[in-house]
């Protein structure tokens, strides 16, 4: 536990909730992709190097950008007259508190008894291709063709519908 | 003082709360598609402290689990959004209180 994990946790809380509390959506956004770099650093810290650039890249080159383009495209940079939280905020906070209570105590309680090893993991970049193309093959073809799916069906909602007569 | 992966576990614990909290509580549709993102980020982060601090790292688990997760997330939140601009087309809305009618 040094000093460069408590900032790196504290840029990434301090991101979500930026990213849950600020008015203006295009803010949010802004606020979701430093939560994304916190994360990152985290995973390096962790000497998940793959996993750490394959965030940065999915995350705040890919999916934030996707944010914004929504945003964007739906209006929502304008602000609503009525507020940006639910009339019953107050019930989703309260659950999101207890949720929170019961993962902190099941942590604090059990983790004691778990063995931990400090030894940093020799892990190369080839031994995780190797792995991807070896043992986890299935998974991987799985992945692209869900990626394939994903994408056509994506395009396929959100393309502009011909107006059809009314029946 | 805790151990270290006590210490990224309440991390986690913490940002899955504030993505469920934002899940719940805000108008939008989008801020509900970022509130599961976040979510879907701690559930890698946790699995990323396991693979480091868990025995046999060697053999990549939590490692290959978060990166098919950062896959399915990144299909998640294209279709997600798509949905969202849908909605926006067929409703001139994006906020979920008056999303309210099945019909097309």
């Amino acid at each position: 536990m040094n000093v460069v994990f408590y900032l790196l946790a504290a840029l990434t809380i301090g991101g979500g909730l930026a990213a849950v509390l600020l008015k203006h959506l295009v803010h949010c956004a802004l606020a979701t992709t430093v939560a994304f770099a916190g994360l990152a650093m985290l995973f390096l810290q962790l000497d998940a190097q793959f996993a750490g650039f394959a965030q940065i890249l999915v995350y705040i080159g890919a999916v934030a950008i996707l944010i914004v383009f929504a945003i964007l495209l739906t209006r929502g940079s304008e602000l609503p007259k009525d507020g940006v939280f639910s009339r019953s905020w107050f019930v989703g906070l309260a659950i999101a508190a207890g949720v929170f209570a019961v993962l902190a105590w099941a942590v604090l309680q059990s983790v004691r008894a778990v063995p931990q090893q400090m030894a940093v993991p020799a892990v190369s970049v080839r031994d995780i291709g190797n792995a991807l193309v070896g043992r986890y093959v299935l998974p991987l073809e799985i992945v692209a063709l869900l990626l394939t799916a994903a994408t056509i069906g994506a395009v396929i909602v959100a393309m502009h519908e011909k107006e059809r007569p009314k029946s | 003082m805790t151990t270290p992966l006590a210490g990224y576990l309440l991390v986690a614990a913490l940002l899955f709360a504030i993505g469920l909290a934002g899940a719940l509580v805000r108008r939008n549709a989008i801020l509900v598609l970022i509130g599961i993102e976040l979510m879907l980020n701690a559930a890698n982060l946790n699995l990323i402290a396991f693979w480091r601090f868990g025995p046999h790292p060697e053999a990549l688990t939590g490692m290959m689990f978060a990166i098919f997760s950062i896959a399915v997330a990144a299909a998640e939140a294209a279709v997600g959004l798509g949905l969202v601009i849908s909605i926006y087309r067929h409703t001139n809305t994006t906020e979920l209180d008056k999303i309210n009618r099945m019909k097309g």
